[in-house]
């Protein structure tokens, strides 16, 4: 370890913001000239939506510490929110919805965040499942929410920024990707303020925490509203740009449970964690039903995909957190250190 | 309103709710055992339900007599439990208690999918041959198969309790339980006690998803009964068999009676969430549990 | 006799480089150090910083501690001492409010509580380590330092997300005081590792770092050299030493090992069973036969090497 470390320091080291500049370049840039639909339809939107919602999951879970088994509610409660705010108040610009809808998932996350003053570990990931079911029911229930429609389904509004008609696949793409980036960007720098410090603070030592002055009941209350405004306004672009067309039964324990999987495959405590999460997780059912197909035929429909992927899944999980329990962000600075310097020894 | 109170009405609903706590108590004796022991909340606790009441149908259906049904499951049970301890909780040892739930998170995930690609997704009705008619007992109706199912979840804690009062590997159970490392230190061995645990939780497992499975038929949804479980451990404690009994009884008698009387207000179907609002309104009020479970952290 | 006694303890302490007493670190605002003068009058030094009074507490039944009178004066390192399970750790949860006294009121500076208030020590002046290491280890070095004064930070977090308003000054100030404590502590090299990586002898002088960082009135070290070998617990106590010089902070100290204290402390109290049997100055805890009973007395309870 100390070894690599020490490998680390005598690669040449570029400023940190190179990367993530040149990948915005390139998602900007290129990928929208060159994406197919179904890239963008299929890969990139959900991708989007769910790398956001486990950055949200990241900074509760990964830096504060607190888990919570909810987090679809939090989609569901953002993207319920945005419709009813566009749909009823005359004039809000889309932008506005959106954040009134963060806002709107925080308020509940505070909510359902207060068990946490009391309840630690196990106590208080069960007592999220309060949120997890509660929301569902109340969306399902009262028609209200969704404008009466059928079973709750709601249907996404126009979408536009600034007059800009963004509805074709490339333009919800942009959608999502600007948004995305603005609130990573964000969360990238609360969790390397005095705020995300407090948030690590309280996860690795409550006692000590709180005894050096750190307010851990407010901190603990700030960690769910934020993270639940982040996961409520991914809900939205799950609605809005990916879906289109979404009912309170898409938010279910399921969805919430693949949260929880992007930031641990992904990485705990690490924002670019939460994006090499989605990707598996967009990406592996696709390859899985592909390789499938390819091997086994018609056995392979869509009864036997869907369990033998939630048998890989689980699997997959169970290695990670066996063998690389820090995530494919673990795995991927190791890889690049190990290339770094293959590359600088030739 | 009060005036024309129904009181018979009243206690049908109390005994039915109490009954069908029986039943979440035996899924939540199922966590127990495993939480006393390892210190794992086991979410798969739910899965191996599904896939003991699944491959014991699934066995009946082809023919497997009764008996032996029961007891092969029970073996594929224990293979189980030893399996998962072997090569998903050992390498985890000394991991965060988090790490643990999640790698049982996986774990649900895994035998979901395995009890459904062995025996397919079809519904399979399980019929233990008791007749669901109503028993009338002192003017009251209750359902004889509730009856049935509490007289076989009490016997289940009672065979659990004499066997960890009176046999070696269970009072071992209960020094490991009190200290692992102590246990450790001693010399007691703990990958048996282990297995042993497994192995119980397995035979819980069996037993309340046969009971789950009469009632709902055996299909996916019976895993999700540990969602039921859940608020019962929130509410008794993880550590307290004791604790799930009277919490499954609180959660199971409540829920009834909120959905009978106060359900319409909300325009029904609130069992979803009922239960956790329960225990963490409980929790608020004594944060100790109902039992006092140890809370306080050493500095 | 009391007085006489606090006197000698702040004569002992001013002995100690009295040219570098309370010089705090150089960006402070010296008003944080004044206030308490420690080498100042007698009767200053006879109002007690810190005083328990008739502390009680148990345990199911189990007496933790019995009716403990202390008091500590400005500007002393004040030890308590005791084998194994006398209570001192009870004592100094107690002092932060970690543990509740069923007994008995804690002085800070005067005031009284019933309780201390956790989440309001550090307000109050008081910074404590932890027996077990309490560090935390997913920060780095620097930032366990620099969380030893987020109690004192103003700015909210959407302001340090934006970087407007005082987050900025607050962010480099609280840095660059880190950085000057691990300088102080001679932990510079070790600043960017991450806090869980480090060997245990240096994890404990991280923690004298973040408690020292606020610049508190009142240490409390929770056996600082627990552990330790002989040279890091010669280490540790200089540091010590040299943190009250510098920051004029009164240091109450829990140690198992009496050896290291003796040449440390100013005053010393010795627990037994829960109750005080001894409080006086170094060389006359070392001729105490009561002192001399409960350590060496039952000699089997010495097994390890804790000897005066």
């Amino acid at each position: 370890m100390a070894a690599i470390t020490s490998d680390l320091t005598s690669a040449p080291v570029l400023p940190k913001w190179i990367a993530p500049v040149l990948l915005l370049a390139f998602a900007y840039g290129v990928v929208p000239l060159i994406g197919s639909s179904y890239l963008f339809e299929a890969i990139l939107l959900p991708f989007l939506a769910l790398g956001l919602a486990g950055v949200g999951l990241n900074i509760l879970t990964g830096y504060a510490g607190q888990v919570s088994l909810g987090s679809a509610a939090f989609m569901a409660a953002g993207a319920f929110a945005a419709y009813n705010f566009n749909l009823r108040v005359e004039g809000l610009p889309l932008i506005g919805s959106i954040v009134l809808a963060g806002i709107v998932a925080a308020a509940i996350g505070i909510v359902f965040g207060l068990p946490s003053l009391r309840l630690k570990g196990f106590y208080l990931a069960v007592s999220t499942l309060a949120a997890q079911f509660f929301v569902q029911w109340a969306l399902t229930k009262f028609s209200w929410f969704s404008n009466n429609s059928a079973s709750g389904v709601i249907d996404a509004p126009r979408l536009s920024i600034g007059g800009l008609a963004l509805d074709g696949a490339v333009g919800r793409y942009l959608f999502a990707l600007t948004i995305v980036s603005i609130l990573t960007f964000l969360a990238y720098r609360l969790v390397s303020s005095q705020t995300g410090r407090n948030f690590i603070a309280i996860r690795d030592n409550e006692t000590a925490a709180r005894i050096i002055g750190i307010p851990v009941l407010k901190t603990k209350l700030l960690a769910f509203a934020i993270s639940s405004f982040i996961i409520g306004v991914a809900g939205v672009i799950w609605a809005f740009a990916y879906l289109r067309t979404v009912e309170p039964d898409g938010f279910d324990l399921d969805r919430s449970f693949q949260i929880l999987f992007i930031i641990i495959i992904g990485g705990l405590a690490s924002i670019r964690g939460a994006f090499f999460g989605a990707a598996l997780i967009v990406v592996f059912p696709l390859g899985l039903s592909r390789l499938g197909g390819f091997l086994l035929g018609d056995v392979f429909d869509s009864g036997v995909l869907d369990m033998s992927q939630r048998i890989v899944l689980g699997a997959l999980i169970i290695l990670f957190l066996i063998l690389e329990p820090d995530g494919l962000v673990a795995l991927w600075d190791r890889i690049r250190r190990r290339l770094l310097f293959a590359w600088q020894s030739t | 309103m009060i005036a024309d109170f129904d009181y018979q009405f009243f206690i049908e609903v109390l005994v039915g709710g109490l009954l069908s706590g029986v039943m979440y108590s035996l899924v939540a004796i199922g966590f127990v055992l495993i939480y006393k022991t390892s210190g794992v909340l086991n979410f798969a606790q739910g899965a191996l339900l599904l896939f003991a009441a699944l491959t014991f149908v699934s066995l009946v259906e082809r023919g497997v007599p009764f008996a032996l049904a029961l007891v092969a499951t029970f073996a594929i049970m224990v293979a189980i439990g030893i399996a998962i301890e072997r090569t998903v909780l050992r390498p985890l040892t000394n991991k965060p208690p988090i790490t643990l739930f999640m790698a049982t998170l996986g774990l649900s995930y895994i035998i979901e999918g395995a009890a459904q690609l062995i025996w397919g997704t079809q519904v399979h009705g399980l019929d233990l041959g008791i007749e669901d008619v109503p028993l009338e007992v002192g003017g009251v109706l209750i359902s004889q198969f509730d009856i049935f199912a509490a007289v076989v979840a009490a016997g289940m804690v009672l065979l659990l309790s004499l066997f960890f009062r009176y046999t070696r590997i269970g009072l071992s159970f209960r020094a490991v339980a009190d200290d692992q490392f102590a246990a450790l230190a001693v010399g007691l061995r703990l990958p048996l006690i282990w297995a042993t645990v497994w192995a119980a939780a397995g035979l819980v497992a069996l037993v309340a998803g046969l009971l789950w499975g009469a009632r709902l038929g055996v299909q996916f949804s019976l895993s999700l009964v540990v969602l039921k479980a859940l608020p019962v451990l929130v509410l008794g404690g993880f550590d307290s068999i004791l604790g799930a009994i009277v919490g499954g009884l609180l959660i199971g008698a409540s829920e009834k009676l909120a959905e009978v009387y106060i359900g319409d207000y909300f325009g029904g179907g609130i069992e979803s969430w009922f239960a956790y609002v329960v225990a963490l309104v409980f929790l608020l009020i004594r944060p100790s549990g109902l039992f006092g479970q140890k809370l306080v952290e050493r500095v | 006799m009391p007085l006489a006694s606090y006197a000698l303890g702040m004569m002992d302490a001013s002995v100690y480089a009295p040219e570098v007493f309370a010089r705090g670190l150089p960006s402070t605002p010296q008003s944080s150090a004044v206030g308490i003068v420690p080498a100042g009058s007698i009767a200053d030094a006879a109002a007690p910083l810190l005083a328990l009074q008739g502390i009680g507490l148990s345990f199911g039944g189990v007496v933790a501690l019995a009716d403990i009178e202390l008091s500590v004066n400005p500007g002393e390192i004040r030890a308590i001492i005791g084998p194994n399970g006398a209570g001192k750790s009870s004592l100094i949860n107690v002092i932060s409010g970690v543990y509740r006294p069923d007994r008995g009121h804690v002085l800070l500076d005067g005031v009284r509580y019933g309780q201390v208030p956790t989440q309001r020590l550090a307000h109050l002046g008081v910074a404590r380590t932890f027996q077990n290491l309490a560090l935390f280890k997913g920060l780095s070095v620097l930032d366990n330092v620099a969380s030893g004064l987020a109690y004192k930070v103003r700015s909210n977090f959407a302001g340090q997300v934006l970087g407007i308003g005082r987050s900025r000054g607050e962010q480099r100030d609280s840095l660059s005081r880190a950085g000057q404590i691990l300088e102080f502590l001679d932990l510079t090299a070790v600043r960017d590792r991450l806090a869980g990586t480090l060997p245990y002898g240096l994890q404990k002088r991280v923690e004298l770092a973040r408690a020292l960082v606020a610049e508190p009135r009142l240490l409390l070290l929770d056996e600082p050299m627990a552990g330790m070998t002989a040279s890091e617990k010669s280490e540790m106590a200089s540091f010590v030493r040299a943190a009250r010089d510098r920051f004029a902070t009164t240091v109450v100290l829990i140690e198992h090992d009496v050896g290291v204290v003796m040449g440390l402390s100013d005053r010393i109290a010795v627990l037994d069973y829960g109750r005080k049997i001894a409080d006086a100055t170094p060389d006359e805890v070392r001729n105490d036969q009561r002192v001399i009973d409960a350590y060496l007395g039952v000699a089997s309870d010495n097994e390890d090497g804790a000897g005066i």
